[in-house]
């Protein structure tokens, strides 16, 4: 009876110090993004997040967030593919180098595009003759993008891959169906949720890069802008209240992401168990 | 193709393996080794004489100290909140379980500028420390705030798993016996959820050690004061001295390789006690 009554204490005290870490460190600073947001009233909020900058900035951050889904989804299944229904030599080197962008500083994933494309780099003579700016440019802002978020679907899908085996599609294959109608039929629904949840996961990480872009913009105002780079400026400006503004559309759309990947997980959770229910 | 090895019956490796390794190799690998290269550049009295400057050394030491504080309270907190959303019913459990992927679905820099603001001298929390006469923002306090911000969830998503998995009955067999609730936890729950701490420590650190945009709005930059490496790389690229900046990012490269392979060590020195992540 004493240990029990001791239990229930224990457990509340437990519960408010982890809601108490989490509101202040988690909920404060987000309704110090609205508090910001509204500190000059509504009109001046609308003012500013439909501001020609900001849209400009708004525009250029989903062309990259676009691009870059695109390119982790083709490359992750592309690359679970080959990493999963075959044994070859180097797989654990293969898949440690996909890993890489998202192990290295955002700031090294800048630079080393800076190095690369920069007047020193051995590409930029060529990139002069044809005319392409990429480095302080939107063409780097992308490439960068790009990269930061390339592993995102291939993470996702490849324990999937893994856990399922290859033996249907080997059967498939000895039958003689193609690569592709092996693909749609029978690897890809199984990988289905998992793959849009990496799509989930890419978007919201190109949406809110910042270090890697910072590096590779040179903040040309309007120019190469993406949303969290004119965060920045307004904020550095003292703009605080334009800069709230803008932060909230970068808010609004990552807790939209987010509430997506969590409303995917518990589809996702459902159709497993019920999966299992059936077979059971 | 054609070649039917009993190991390639599936098609398309030629096409996939060739399409993944042609971009890994474009996009990863070529811009990567620009690093190596610049940092050859560099004689060693050269490269030694960019690393072991007061500033550098300096940040290095700012950049580890505050990634390690951060990390430890998340290591503490994350063990508890797991506990929390693993063991207990209570109204709000849900969104405490959703609050937790903040960190990572907010922009880094949009959590910069909140935690900035909150935590100056005339911000809501930085009032609170600012009476104590503890400067919070623009020094390495701050710093360490915005790291913990940013690996909160690391320890809580790696120790949930393997939490949820673990038998209620042996604890409370040991409480039965008469060992008290802290004495349970240390000798029963905590040597089953160790590798799961340990990797999502190791996970927090090395996302401390590289993050930028959350602390480059509170830190406030000073040298020798609070500049942590990513600020001081990218202050020597806006100088065009990119073989320093090389120089750096090398032996930043070097540091988080380090982790990573340490963690992997552990991982599979612990790999009897797998904690599934579904």
């Amino acid at each position: 009876m004493e240990q029990k009554k001791n239990d229930g204490i224990l457990k509340w005290v437990l519960i408010i110090i982890a809601a108490f870490f989490l509101f202040i460190m988690v909920i404060m600073p987000l309704g110090m993004v609205v508090a910001g947001s509204f500190a000059m009233g509504f009109k001046y909020y609308i003012a500013s997040i439909t501001d020609k900058y900001t849209l400009k900035a708004l525009s250029l951050t989903l062309r990259a967030t676009i691009a870059s889904v695109i390119c982790t989804s083709v490359f992750g299944l592309m690359a679970a593919w080959a990493v999963t229904r075959y044994s070859f030599p180097g797989k654990k080197i293969i898949k440690s180098i996909i890993d890489i962008p998202v192990t290295i500083s955002p700031v090294i994933c800048g630079m080393i595009f800076l190095l690369l494309f920069g007047r020193q780099g051995f590409i930029y003579p060529l990139l002069d003759k044809v005319g392409i700016d990429v480095i302080f440019a939107v063409p780097g802002i992308i490439i960068v993008t790009v990269f930061v978020t390339l592993p995102m679907v291939f993470r996702e899908i490849v324990p999937v891959l893994e856990a399922r085996g290859t033996e249907e599609e080997e059967a498939a294959a000895m039958m003689g169906a193609s690569g592709w109608t092996i693909f749609t039929k029978i690897t890809f629904p199984s990988i289905k949720w998992p793959f849009i949840y990496g799509m989930i996961l890419s978007a919201s990480r190109a949406m809110g890069e910042f270090g890697a872009v910072s590096v590779i913009s040179g903040h040309l105002r309007g120019l190469t802008n993406t949303l969290p780079l004119h965060v920045e400026i307004l904020f550095n400006e003292f703009n605080t209240t334009e800069a709230f503004a803008v932060a909230s559309i970068l808010v609004m759309l990552s807790i939209a992401l987010l509430i997506l990947r969590l409303v995917l997980q518990y589809v996702s959770k459902r159709k497993i168990s019920r999966m299992q229910k059936a077979t059971a | 193709m054609e070649r039917s090895t009993s190991k390639k019956i599936i098609p398309g490796f030629g096409l996939t393996f060739g399409i993944t390794v042609a971009i890994l190799g474009l996009l990863v690998i070529l811009p990567l080794s620009y690093i190596v290269i610049y940092t050859l550049k560099l004689s060693p009295k050269e490269f030694f004489g960019v690393i072991f400057t007061r500033r550098v050394l300096t940040s290095f030491w700012i950049s580890i100290s505050t990634a390690f504080i951060a990390m430890l309270i998340n290591t503490v907190m994350g063990i508890l909140i797991a506990f929390v959303l693993v063991r207990y019913d209570f109204p709000g459990k849900k969104l405490m379980d959703g609050l937790i992927e903040i960190p990572f679905a907010l922009p880094t820099a949009v959590a910069g500028i909140s935690l900035t603001a909150l935590y100056r001298e005339n911000g809501a929390l930085g009032r609170f420390f600012h009476h104590f006469g503890i400067p919070v923002a623009y020094s390495r306090f701050g710093i360490v705030i915005a790291l913990t911000f940013v690996s909160i969830p690391y320890v809580i998503r790696s120790v949930q798993p393997v939490l949820q998995n673990l038998d209620p009955s042996i604890e409370e067999a040991a409480s039965s016996m008469g060992a008290s609730r802290f004495k349970t936890f240390r000798k029963v729950i905590f040597p089953e959820i160790e590798p799961a701490v340990f990797s999502g420590a190791a996970l927090a650190f090395g996302r401390c050690l590289g993050e930028y945009g959350s602390v480059v709005f509170i830190a406030g930059n000073m040298p020798y004061k609070t500049e942590i490496v990513p600020l001081i790389i990218m202050s020597k690229l806006q100088e065009f001295s990119y073989s320093e900046a090389s120089a750096i990012a090398f032996v930043m490269l070097i540091i988080s390789f380090l982790i990573l392979m340490i963690s992997n060590i552990v991982a599979s020195h612990n790999i009897k006690i797998k904690g599934g992540v579904s």
